[in-house]
Formats: structure tokens, sequence, C-alpha cells
């Protein structure tokens, strides 16, 4: 058990070291990181200038090195906006976009999951074929434009929700609903299969034969099977909702890491682009290691299977 | 698969017949996709896409460059203030709207064609070397193919095309290479199931040579799950070029009309024109729809376990 968590922990710290070293080479093999992160008009002093300034003329492995050792203390060096370290930026925007994507995870999980048993149970019938458009429409809108649709007509024509901001307490629910939505569609898909496929899986029948009621086969043998799947999507997507928040915070002007992030490209400031993405990553590592642990304390098969 | 074997025991001659056995083949997937309604939806949709990719010119006759200010943010036709010269209205700067949704279909179809096709081939090889080497190298290139698929997807997306600027090549690149991880996973999976499979091992002591393997069990054997899994690959692509370019980082405006640069510059116009978005984030979503169910449909045909199981 603790050799499984161990080897688990030592991977995600070799995957996190790879985030850094790619987003260390990406900016570097490019081309001149001076030319990304400078306006086109700066004069080629002024490139000098801030070349020498970032330290880009120094040779690579020692830029590699003061990388890691920044990265490594939390410093990703000044953001070129704002003038100030790239990190702090990072975290004050980071607990709008927890709060965000917490609401998104919420409703998803509330709406899909029973919508996702009754049809699991209940295969062909009004609220399976209700729950299959619910997947499909998940897998097909795009977001970003349902969010837009959502501010014109539930916000601006109807008057329901504020469109932008943080501020008012229903503020979250159309950016969350949103956002939540892939992830909706996808819980109905997978509890559904997951109803079906254990429902026919021999300890059921054999549950059935030897007269147990059925109330007590599906709490204790169905549904308990059906969360093993489900935790793992939710850990996973919970991540992905983390990291894919950018269009949604930047269509509704949601103060989190997603809007920074979008700003910081119009910006050029690479610095706090470098920030937000080895952060988010850093998350979504810890996440999925989380995960896994919380997979292997549940179902024992994963523990010993190796 | 059954119907195949009973068809070999009747006579040597039809065996030879491939012509015929092709086209029974094809009658049973049309038969197939008959049955399944959803399926049909979603090749027609497919089918009208790639029709307005190709013959664009020829469905409208608007140009989708022209400007003409004077006419500039005018409603669709069925609006009181539209007519039928620019069916789905016009943007800000005069420019027919109908004519760049249809257009737009080129850029996204490419993106989509050719990303999926870069990253099969590229996750094809690196999924079948690893699958079929073992060992240390297996374990090295699942380990980078893992690094890549535990990331946020999207924001390593947007933070590379940040780095390497705007252009169609370099969003067909990006999508290429960043998604070539997950065709290398699937293929690794099917090698090492085929591999292992009662028919490779029967094969293998029945005197086969590792040609023989590779050609006639495990890459026919393949070819059903990945045109399945470049279905839905090419569609998320065509989703997340309409999200670069909604963030302007895909394909640069004024060069070839694409949804996403549409959506974003009708963003600002959002509250007064509001067909300005409407329109090209309608034609994402046909699209995507269209071949998610294309997709689910292949999964079910393709797969001969999930075929006996629908009957």
């Amino acid at each position: 058990m603790g050799r499984y968590f161990f080897s688990k922990l030592i991977q995600s710290l070799l995957l996190l070291f790879g985030v850094l070293f790619l987003v260390f080479m990406m900016v570097r093999v490019t081309g001149d990181p001076a030319a990304l992160m400078m306006s086109r008009e700066a004069s080629p002093e002024q490139m000098e200038a801030f070349r020498e300034e970032m330290g880009f003329n120094d040779p690579v492995l020692v830029q590699f090195k003061r990388f890691m050792g920044g990265a490594i203390q939390g410093d990703f060096g000044n953001s070129l906006h704002f003038k100030t370290p790239a990190l702090p930026l990072v975290l004050e925007r980071l607990p709008a976009t927890v709060q965000l994507a917490s609401v998104g995870m919420l409703m998803a999980i509330l709406i899909g999951i029973p919508i996702g048993l009754v049809g699991g149970f209940t295969p062909g019938s009004v609220m399976d074929s209700f729950g299959r458009l619910i997947a499909l429409i998940g897998q097909s809108v795009p977001n970003f434009w349902l969010g837009l649709m959502m501010i014109l007509y539930l916000g601006v024509r109807l008057g329901w929700f504020p469109t932008f901001g943080r501020d008012q307490w229903n503020s979250v629910i159309m950016p969350a609903f949103v956002l939540g939505l892939p992830v909706m569609g996808q819980l109905v898909r997978l509890t559904r299969s997951a109803v079906l496929e254990i429902r026919g899986e021999d300890f059921v029948r054999t549950a059935h034969s030897k007269g147990l009621e059925p109330r007590t086969i599906y709490i204790k043998h169905v549904l308990r099977n059906v969360a093993i799947p489900l935790i793992s999507v939710i850990g996973v997507q919970f991540g992905y909702m983390l990291g894919g928040s950018i269009y949604i915070e930047a269509i509704f002007s949601w103060p989190g890491m997603g809007g920074l992030l979008e700003q910081s490209i119009g910006w050029r400031d690479f610095p706090l682009v470098q920030a937000i993405a080895v952060f988010t990553s850093l998350i979504v590592l810890m996440l999925n290691l989380l995960t896994d642990m919380a997979y292997s304390i549940i179902d024992p098969r994963i523990r010993y299977g190796r | 698969m059954a119907d195949k074997e009973t068809k070999t025991n009747q006579t040597v001659d039809s065996l030879l017949d491939t012509e015929k056995t092709f086209k029974d083949r094809l009658a049973y997937f049309g038969r197939f996709l008959w049955r399944d309604r959803s399926g049909v939806i979603g090749l027609v949709v497919f089918l009208i896409v790639v029709f307005a990719a190709v013959f664009a010119p020829l469905i409208t006759s608007q140009s989708p460059f022209d400007q003409d200010l004077r006419s500039g943010k005018m409603p669709p036709a069925w609006k009181e203030e539209g007519s039928w010269e620019h069916p789905f209205g016009t943007d800000s700067l005069g420019k027919d709207i109908f004519s760049r949704v249809i257009y737009g279909t080129r850029v996204s179809l490419m993106v989509g064609l050719f990303g999926v096709l870069i990253a099969g081939i590229l996750g094809m090889l690196i999924g079948a070397i690893a699958g079929y080497a073992g060992g240390r190298l297996d374990a090295a290139i699942m380990g980078g193919v893992n690094l890549i698929l535990s990331l946020p997807y999207l924001l390593f997306v947007v933070f590379i095309a940040t780095v390497l600027g705007r252009s169609l090549l370099n969003v067909i690149l990006i999508f290429g290479i960043t998604d070539a991880p997950i065709f290398a996973r699937v293929t690794r999976g099917e090698v090492l199931r085929i591999r292992e499979s009662g028919y490779v091992e029967s094969a293998i002591s029945a005197g086969a040579r590792w040609p023989t393997i590779i050609f006639e069990h495990i890459i026919p054997n393949l070819i059903g799950p990945l045109i399945t899994l470049a279905t839905f690959e090419m569609s998320a692509m065509i989703f997340y070029e309409a999200g670069l370019g909604f963030l302007g980082l895909s394909v640069p405006p004024n060069e070839y009309p694409t949804w996403g640069n549409m959506l974003a510059a009708g963003r600002k116009y959002m509250t007064s024109y509001p067909w300005m978005a409407a329109f090209p984030g309608l034609a994402i979503m046909f699209t995507s729809l269209g071949m998610n169910l294309l997709g689910d449909w292949l999964r079910d045909v393709l797969d001969p376990r999930m075929r006996r199981s629908r009957k």
C-alpha cells in the first residue's frame, strides 16, 4: 500500500520535472525569446538590453539551472505587464477559478449522475433518451459559444443572471453551468454504461438468485461498483476544468486564472503565461495523484493487481 | 465475421471473388447504418460539411472577403431589415456571413484532416514500436506519452500556440503533434491485446512469419479502433481550432475565414448584433454533432463484439 503510493508520488514528481523541461525548451527552441516577449516596434538596442536583463545571453545550461532553481522556489520571474513577481499574481486568482470549477463540477455531478443512473436502470426509456441527448449536447456544443448565447438570452434579454464578474451570489451560475456541461454529458454516459455493465455481472445475478431484495442489490452491489470509474473521471475532469476555464472566464469576465491567461496572452507577458501553465499543471498532477489514491483505496484490485 | 466463415465453407470461388465480398460487406455496413438512424444523421452531416468545403463557390455567389461598409451589420434575411442577398446577414465590415460560414468549413476540415493524419501516423508508429518492443523502450515511450496526456490539454495547446505564433501550418502541427500520444496509447493497447490473442498465437504455432502476422492479423485489427478514434479526434480538433481562433491564436483573421475568428469578431457586437457570433457557433455545433454521431456509429460497427451485442 505504502509502496504503491510512493511509486505514484515519484511518478508525479517526474512528470512535474517533465512539464518544467517542456515549458523551458518550448520558449528557447522556437527562436528568440526576446522577440516573443517584446513588441514588434522595439529597437535592436532595446531588444539587446532586454535579453541581457532576462539573462537570455547566458549558456542554455546556465539558464536551465536558473529556471529550475527559481521554479522549485516558486519564482517564475517578474510579470512583464505588472512588473511584480508572476506567481503571487496567479495565486491571487486561484480562489475564483477553484470556486468556478467546484460549482461547475457539483452541477455536473448532481444532474449528470442521477440521469445516468435512471438511464442505466431503464434503458430505452424517455429519461434514457433525454440523458443521451444531454451527453451529445455536452460533447458537441462549443462552450465558448454557449456562454455567449446564455449571456445574451438569459443575461441581457431576460435579466435572470448577471452577465459578468463575480460580485453577486448568482454570478457563478451561468459560467459554472457552461464549464460543467461537457463533464455532465460525460458523467451521464459513463454512469449509464457502468450501470448496464455491472447489472449483467455474475455477482449481481448470484445476488438475485439467492433472493436478496432488489434495493439491497442496487445499493450494495451495483452502486458501489459504479462509483469506481466515476471517481476517476471526476478527479481527472476537475483538473481539466481548472485548466480549461480560459474561454469561460474570458467571456464572463470571471476574475480567475483563465481570464488572467487570456489577458497575458494579449500582453505578450510570457513569464505570466509560463507561471500559469506550470502552476495549473502542478495542481492537475496533484489532483491526478489524489484520484489515483482514492481509486486504490476503494478498489483493492488496483493495489494488488500489479 | 460469422457470415464470412460460412461463405468460406461454401465454395472456393466465392472466396476468390473479392469484389463480391467487398460488396457484401458494403451492403452489410449499409444495413447496419440504416438500423442505427443516428449514424445516418452523422454521415449525412459529415458529407454536407465536406460538400460545403469542396464546392463553396457553387453554394454561394458572395465572396467571403468583399467588404462593403454601407451594407454592414445587416441582420439575417428573415429579420425585417434583412435581404436574401445576405441570408445570414453581414458582419461589422459588411462581409457576407453565410459565405464566410461556408468557406470556413475549409480551414476547419483542413485542420481536422491533416491534424488527424499527422497525429495518427506519428501515434501509430510510436505506439506500435512501444507495444511490439516492450521492456524498457516501452516504459520510456509510455512515460512520455503519459506525461503529455496528464497535462491540461487546452492550456498546453494555448501555450504552444502563443510561442509559435499564428498560422494555419502551426495550428495543424500543434494538433498533429499534441494529439499523437492518444493514438500511441490506443495503438499500443491494441497491439498488446492482439499479440496475446488466441488467433495470433495459433498463427505463430502454425509457422506464420512476422510479416504475415503484422500485415494479416495486427494491422487489419488495428484499423477499426483507430478509425473510430480518428473521427472523434477530428471532431475535437475542429472544436479546439475554433477555440484557439476565439482567443486570437489560430489562423490570422484577414487570411481566410474561420469559425473561431468569426466568433471572436462577433463577440464584440454580441448584444446588438447577435447573429455575427450565432452562425459560426451553430456551424461548429452542427459539424461536431455530426462527427460525434458518426464516431459512435463507427465504434459499434467496426467492433465485432459491440456489433453482436447490439443485434
